[in-house]
């Protein structure tokens, strides 16, 4: 990377290290690296600890996958929801979406990611044997297949209906249709076509 | 080719990598600028009016406006979205290896009309009913003539006689067929035999009508594939990823193997 030669070592260094983050280009890690030197030494501190407390306390739960501090995690030990149900998502950030609704009351299932034949993905890469595992306890009756509804997304769910019906398992897929504020005259044929088979009654 | 400041063009999407925030890098393949990647701002955000537009396997019209690095679409309407293929697996799976193959193929900026009208046929093809696998080799054949790398079938590439009309041998680094006593001296050939020789040839020469017609089992299919494949890794050098997740759905058996035999 093309800092100036004459910053001093720990400085560039740290440079190097925002560098490495997503959506870190080479200025916005330095912009970073220079606050951190003018701010107070708790602040770095701070953000250091918070850091090696991620990677020192964070593991994934033997159930559903997502990310947690301890196991099984908040939402599968929690006795007030329906064990019934397995939502099952691409990525931990995609439990809090569904969370902040505060309309779902089963658990969930994270694959860590998606079917991706051309990045060279395939379902030996995802926590697919987990969730095979998970069903043959046969308490699951519903799995939830809340994969994002693009190429990728569609694929992985296709794959997993295949996988799964076999089973005995009862298996859906989030509604697709039109977000609320959308233009109809923007919409593309194929999401105003999965609205007008899921138009419901109005009540 | 000199384009003006906001212009407008057929394209397929080939391919997207999330950008920043919300936005995506979509690669799109175009009948007279080529290859060209393009920024679609805003098309993770679930109101985004381009999103569906925008899908890979959609042929679609956009509305690019030159940016210093990077074009951005302004606008995006889909012409044809593909819906059978995106239903079904296992035509999906062949869809993507298309667009792969296609990716991998062509350089950026390169124009090349007849690989964006094979590649809209193919799309056209693997979403119509009849045999996927069949369109796929039409599609790799038709692909290796247009980049040049055509393999030669006439005659042994080796001693230029006449292939007998007998098994030969396929060299993927000779380029082509060989006969039986130059094949053995040339590392990495395989036996071909002479219903794939012959099929091969007809990939080079016939239309995709009449290649369709002729009926290919399953045991010919995957020699051909397999010869033709290791001929594709040797000229792009480098594997199709796509193949591992058509072999794998083969090997599940998830689907009937439609159209296999047909």
């Amino acid at each position: 990377m093309d800092v100036t030669p004459s910053a001093a070592a720990p400085v560039v260094r740290l440079i190097e290290e925002f560098h490495k983050l997503p959506g870190i280009g080479p200025k916005s890690a330095q912009r970073l690296t220079y606050y951190l030197l003018r701010a107070p030494e708790e602040d770095a501190k701070a953000l250091a600890e918070a850091i090696l407390e991620v990677k020192e306390k964070i593991t994934f739960c033997s159930v559903c996958q997502n990310v947690t501090d301890r196991d099984p995690c908040l939402i599968c030990a929690n006795s007030e929801r329906d064990p019934s149900l397995v939502c099952v998502v691409e990525e931990p950030l995609d439990i809090l979406a569904l969370e902040r609704t505060r309309s779902y009351r089963g658990l969930y299932h994270v694959l860590h990611g998606v079917i991706s034949p051309m990045d060279g993905v395939g379902p030996e890469h995802l926590k697919v044997e987990e969730l095979l595992e998970r069903l043959k306890g046969g308490s699951v009756q519903e799995v939830i297949l809340a994969t994002n509804p693009n190429l990728e997304g569609e694929a992985t769910a296709m794959y997993l209906d295949r996988l799964l019906r076999p089973l005995g398992v009862r298996v859906t897929r989030l509604a697709r249709g039109l977000p609320s504020g959308a233009d109809l005259e923007y919409a593309d044929d194929l999401t105003l076509t999965r609205a007008l088979e899921g138009r419901q009654e109005m009540s | 080719m000199t384009t003006p400041r906001l212009y407008k063009t057929e394209a397929i999407v080939l391919r997207q990598r999330k950008l920043g925030e919300a936005g995506k890098i979509v690669t799109l393949y175009t009948p007279n600028y080529g290859k060209l990647d393009a920024v679609a701002k805003g098309v993770r955000r679930p109101k985004s009016r381009l999103a569906g537009h925008l899908e890979v396997l959609t042929h679609t019209m956009v509305m690019l406006a030159q940016g210093r690095n990077l074009d951005v679409v302004s606008q995006a309407q889909a012409m044809e979205s593909f819906a059978s293929l995106r239903a079904d697996l296992h035509r999906l799976s062949r869809a993507l290896y298309a667009v792969e193959l296609v990716d991998r193929f062509s350089p950026e900026g390169a124009e090349n009309y007849h690989v964006f009208q094979l590649l809209l046929v193919t799309l056209r093809r693997l979403a119509a009913a009849g045999n996927v696998d069949t369109v796929l080799r039409y599609l790799e054949m038709g692909l290796l003539s247009l980049a040049g790398f055509q393999p030669q079938l006439a005659h042994c590439v080796s001693c230029e006689r006449p292939l007998p009309a007998a098994p030969n041998q396929f060299g993927p680094a000779a380029g082509g067929a060989l006969c039986r006593s130059c094949g053995p001296k040339v590392a990495g050939s395989r036996p071909l035999s002479l219903n794939a020789l012959k099929v091969m040839r007809l990939l080079q020469s016939s239309s995709f009508g009449e290649v369709s017609r002729v009926r290919i089992g399953p045991d010919l299919g995957q020699e051909i594939e397999m010869h033709l494949r290791a001929y594709l890794v040797h000229v792009l050098e480098r594997d199709v990823r796509s193949a591992a997740f058509i072999d794998r759905l083969r090997r599940e058996d998830f689907w009937q193997p439609a159209g296999v035999s047909s």
